[in-house]
């Protein structure tokens, strides 16, 4: 007989090694390709937001965690370090440190631990701070460095529009599709992330991969980024085939202004998104809609993080009114 | 450009007065009707919202006993009976007398009395733990000492004590609503008159084990011997299921049978330490509990000793 | 594409260490403490005293009731007390303690190892029989096996269906016992047949244990209506409800039992049973146990008379290792964790699992994450975040409303949850409060 006692406690007594810690850490190694890609074409300045938006957001966590909350220290997990990437992947690189920092402390301070912290945030802390950094310094956020392959400089003088501004500003002023079209990156820039826009969203065959990684780890499931793509593509192919002029064709859309971003790696955040696969359905087409609204109809170029935190305040709903099937449910047909 | 002033004033007037008289009317055909002795009685009640009484918060027991054609059986426990006296007046009833009360844990179950045969991992909650199994000492009986009944109390009353690692009841808090009566899996926890100058005697064990099993998982339990129960002259010990209860309806606090326990598993509390016989050093460590409430009320208990030997002489 | 259920399920690391080890005979201890209560149901009634003594096989207490299963000795001897003894709930419980003597079985009991295939007796004898004998449902719930068998005025069976899925990790005992027993499981199933009356049986057993799909197939050729099927492993495939729908895509209604959807669920481990109870008259004095576990010298599986302690068991496997943190009756998803090694083997008891202390603690719990892990995994479809949170905020109307009755407590939930939360704990917990209410409502 051990001189220890027998532990006791209730079954399962094994247990799968999941843990938190796995998860997010998984979730920033689905993030690399895009960073990398983001370091190729954005140079020292990108690796510069990184480092600062990671840093400030763990230092926020860590800070409002020991003297506010008073909690048990969370820093570990990982979580923090992912909205520190995931709010760096949503700005342009050239954007002043202080910008970024104000943005950390609203996506950590306010969006996430005022709530209560990791797991308690209605809306995805790292678009929090993107909007708010949106509206409240507009001209610094939509001026979008030139992308140039391997250029390690730490200012970049160009600036580029994205693809989706190029667009939006040329219907505005009366110019025809066919001219704007011409304006902008081709596909296969596009598809590699050779364009003008935040670090995190050019590169369509990063997220890709990333999201492919994710689904294999089991991080994520198919269904929130397959139903807002899917809607994305219906709804601006229906408008296209109403009017070929007027509309962009549906694979613009897919691959410009964080479409992909969105819904790979922000859409399928674990905390604000529903619990049920119809529940994941339902979230990832409303955010494919409002997107493709906010895109063509609205007054912003870009609405993926719009769509989603309006999403985002739907999930609650969503999770009263969709449950998942039960087993055995007895038919009430009288 | 004051036609614009004088129009958006009118304008504005037209609407605030349509709306105030639709309001009117709306408020009229909506409006409740409910016994404003209600509200004069919820404010005589604590407002603790404990559910004590039966009544799901203090405004359904105000409205319960606004309908009642009597007070019997009505009762609040925090507030005692001065509450229940001022709800009486305002309502033009009359309320029955009722014994202050308080909880009593009746176990004594520290690591020092009870040797711990394996360890519980599960959830910290008691309900969970006592479906599970019997518990981490060989007492099936006994405080599984996961908190419920801390977590159940509403008026900070309750604590647990990291050493015995057993809840402890601040008598000054308790206000014997019986939420960590109904939170204890183990029915360890009992309401009990909290009686002269808060001096009680009670058996701190439930074990229902025969003597020697109980005695072997834990050196406090009450192993039914009955030799309190032949000790009292009052009546007051009944025997049952191989333990002894006082009820203390009848229990006159002569401490007859607390000398007589061979395993200290009866209580007393708030009595002076004893002039004679050595029972301090029989007592190993089941004075954990008063030790702890002694502490709180050190002061109050130094100004009553010259009384309460007073009492002990009659 | 082999068949399973279609909702939820994990797959746990197997480690089936005592896989393909013979079954051995454990030898007769010197005492045996019977629990007084095996199965679930009414309690039974001791029929014997200290002093008397009795003969293996002997019935020494008597069913109360229908749902209730008559308990024998499993050793001969003189009746040394009968009193409260700590069985594996941890509570005591009224035990019968018999000291051994000598190995007499009562006389009617053939102890051969002859393969009896004609069954004489007919369907009202057999379930007569089986309750006579004290079977009970060796799966690990203890569910009294006549009770299944009597089927009720207007229901009908249609299926027999015999889990032999064991989709608990570790736990080999009835892998063991299809190798070794194919035949009398196979006579075992034809009496069940006959029993409830159904011309078609299905054996489920999960892909992992080929060599027992292969050898019970060649041999379910020569009884009528029996068929072997393999299901792709997944836990809780054994779960009654899980099998039937894997099996034959029924969906038993919430609330409801197997034969609402006609069918008759049994263990594998009950077939052998029922055989030996029907054609040796044997009661339900032994069951196989397997004894294993990542730092166990010897895993094996045990023959072990009901009543033997399970120390000794863990002796016969090597004695239980210094690091030893955990000791589960059953297996590690369902199975109970033992306060104390000296508690009895009773009916229920398919294995006793040793954990290594690393393995046996529960991690810190961290909030949740709402990563819905647990809700896929729910074979029943329910969200056990929910319930958890509902449960600990002491809502049990909600509870009940999110159908936490469903629950079968696979287990799966708090196996996956990333952050260790301890989902099953509080639905347990919801459950029982739940219970009470219903309880409580039925009475007024």
């Amino acid at each position: 007989m051990s001189n220890q006692l027998l532990k006791v406690s209730l079954s399962p007594h094994v247990h799968s090694g999941n843990s938190v810690h796995k998860e997010m850490y998984g979730v920033i190694y689905a993030m690399i390709p895009a960073l990398l890609v983001s370091f190729i074409f954005f140079g020292l300045g990108a690796v510069r937001v990184t480092l600062i938006a990671v840093a400030s957001a763990v230092v926020f966590e860590y800070l409002i965690q020991k003297y506010l909350i008073k909690g048990s220290n969370t820093i570990v997990d990982g979580s923090a370090v992912i909205t520190g990437i995931l709010l760096a992947f949503n700005v342009p690189s050239n954007l002043p440190c202080w910008i970024i920092i104000i943005g950390s402390l609203v996506s950590i301070g306010v969006a996430k631990m005022s709530f209560g912290g990791l797991g308690q945030n209605p809306f995805n802390p790292a678009l929090v701070g993107r909007v708010f950094m949106l509206i409240s310094f507009p001209v610094q956020m939509t001026s979008w460095p030139k992308p140039s392959f391997m250029n390690f400089s730490l200012v970049d003088a160009e600036t580029a529009a994205t693809p989706l501004a190029i667009v939006k500003e040329g219907i505005k002023n009366g110019e025809s599709l066919t001219d704007l079209m011409s304006q902008i990156p081709t596909w296969t820039q596009m598809f590699i992330g050779e364009m003008g826009g935040s670090m995190g969203e050019i590169s369509a065959i990063a997220l890709l991969l990333g999201g492919l990684y994710m689904i294999w780890k089991k991080i994520i499931t198919w269904h929130i980024p397959v139903s807002m793509l899917g809607t994305m593509v219906l709804f601006s192919g229906a408008l296209y085939l109403v009017s070929p002029e007027q509309f962009v064709n549906p694979l613009f859309h897919l691959l410009t202004g964080g479409a992909l971003l969105g819904a790979i790696f922000m859409a399928t955040d674990m905390v604000t998104s529903p619990m049920t696969k119809t529940g994941m359905l339902i979230y990832g087409i409303g955010i494919g809609f409002i997107t493709i609204a906010i895109r063509v109809f609205g007054a912003y170029p870009e609405g993926v993080s719009f769509a989603i935190l309006v999403m985002n305040a739907f999930v609650p709903l969503i999770n009263t009114y969709f449950k998942p099937k039960r087993f055995g449910e007895v038919k009430k047909n009288g | 450009m004051s036609d614009v002033i004088l129009y958006t004033i009118i304008i504005l007037t037209a609407i605030g007065f349509i709306a105030a008289v639709i309001l009117y009317f709306v408020a009229q055909k909506f409006k409740v009707i409910e016994d404003p002795r209600i509200d004069e009685v919820e404010a005589a009640l604590p407002n603790a919202n404990c559910g004590g009484c039966g009544f799901p918060g203090c405004r359904a027991f105000a409205e319960t006993c606004c309908k009642a054609e009597s007070l019997d059986g009505l009762f609040c426990p925090p507030g005692g009976s001065d509450t229940m006296k001022s709800v009486a007046s305002i309502l033009g009833m009359e309320a029955a007398e009722k014994e202050p009360q308080v909880a009593v844990l009746r176990c004594n179950g520290s690591p020092q009395n009870r040797n711990r045969t394996n360890a519980y991992d599960g959830a910290e909650n008691c309900t969970i733990a006592a479906n599970l199994y019997g518990g981490d000492t060989d007492c099936t009986h006994g405080c599984l000492g996961l908190g419920e009944c801390v977590d159940a109390c509403g008026f900070d009353a309750m604590y647990m004590d990291p050493e015995t690692g057993l809840p402890v009841i601040i008598e000054d808090m308790c206000t014997a609503c019986g939420a960590c009566v109904t939170a204890c899996p183990k029915d360890l926890i009992e309401l009990r008159n909290k009686g002269k100058k808060s001096k009680r005697i009670y058996v701190a064990c439930m074990n229902t084990d025969k003597g020697g099993p109980a005695k072997k998982a834990c050196d406090v339990a009450c192993i039914g011997c009955s030799k309190c129960f032949k000790e009292c002259k009052y009546d007051a010990i009944v025997m049952a299921n191989n333990k002894a209860y006082i009820d203390f309806n009848k229990c006159v606090l002569c401490r007859a049978c607390v000398a007589v326990c061979p395993t200290n598993a009866i209580h007393e509390i708030n009595f002076p330490a004893r002039k004679v016989k050595p029972v301090a050093e029989e007592k190993p460590a089941s004075n954990n509990i008063e030790a702890k409430v002694d502490l709180i009320e050190k002061a109050k208990e130094n100004e009553n000793n010259t009384s309460s030997n007073e009492d002990n002489k009659e | 594409m082999l068949k399973t259920f279609p909702v939820g399920g994990v797959h746990p690391p197997e480690n089936k260490f005592s896989a393909g080890k013979a079954i051995e005979t454990l030898p007769l201890p010197k005492t045996v403490t019977i629990p007084a209560g095996q199965h679930i149901g009414a309690p039974t009634q001791v029929l014997v005293k200290k002093g008397d003594t009795v003969k293996v096989g002997q019935i020494i207490a008597k069913a109360s009731g229908f749902v209730s299963a008559n308990i024998h000795s499993s050793v001969s001897g003189t009746v040394a007390k009968v009193d409260e003894i700590f069985d594996s709930s941890g509570y005591r419980k009224p035990s019968i303690v018999i000291n051994v003597e000598g190995d007499e079985w009562m006389e009617d009991i053939d102890t051969s190892d002859t393969l009896i295939k004609d069954i004489k007796l007919s369907q009202n004898d057999i379930v007569k029989k089986v309750s006579e004998m004290g079977i009970v449902g060796l799966g690990g719930a203890t569910f009294p096996t006549h009770v299944k068998l009597s089927i009720p005025d207007g229901k009908k069976a249609e299926y027999l269906i015999i889990n032999a899925v064991e989709c608990e990790p570790y736990l080999t005992a009835d892998h063991q016992l299809m190798m070794e027993k194919g035949e009398e499981i196979m006579v075992g199933v034809s009496i069940l047949m006959k029993a409830i009356n159904v011309s078609k049986a299905i054996i489920g057993i999960e892909n992992n244990k080929p060599n027992a799909i292969q050898h019970l197939t060649s041999l379910a050729g020569k009884y009528q209506g029996i068929k072997v099927e393999a299901l792709k492993v997944q836990y809780p495939q054994g779960g009654e409800k899980q099998l039937i729908k894997a099996l034959i895509n029924r969906e038993v209604p919430s609330g409801g039992l197997p034969l609402d959807v006609n069918c008759v669920v049994q263990n594998v481990g009950t077939a052998f049973a029922v055989y030996e109870a029907i054609q040796k008259n044997k009661p339900l004095i032994e069951r196989i146990v397997s004894v294993t576990g990542k730092s166990v010298s010897k895993p094996s599986n045990f023959k072990a008379r009901i009543g033997v302690s399970a120390d000794m068991l863990i002796e016969a496997a090597g004695g239980l290792p210094s690091d030893t943190g955990k000791v589960v009756n059953g297996g590690p998803m369902m199975g109970k964790a033992l306060g104390r090694t000296d508690v009895p083997v009773t009916k229920g008891t398919s294995g006793i699992l040793i954990f290594k202390e690393e393995e046996a603690s529960r991690k810190t719990i961290q909030p949740c994450i709402r990563c819905a892990k647990c809700v896929s995994v729910c074979p029943m479809g329910l969200e056990p975040y929910l319930l958890m949170t509902v449960a600990q905020k002491g809502n049990f109307e909600r509870v009940e409303t999110e159908r936490a009755m469903d629950c079968i407590e696979c287990g799966s939930c708090s196996y996956t949850c990333p952050s260790t939360r301890p989902l099953l704990d509080y639905i347990r917990l919801g459950k029982f409060e739940v219970g009470k209410m219903i309880r409580a409502r039925n009475q007024r």
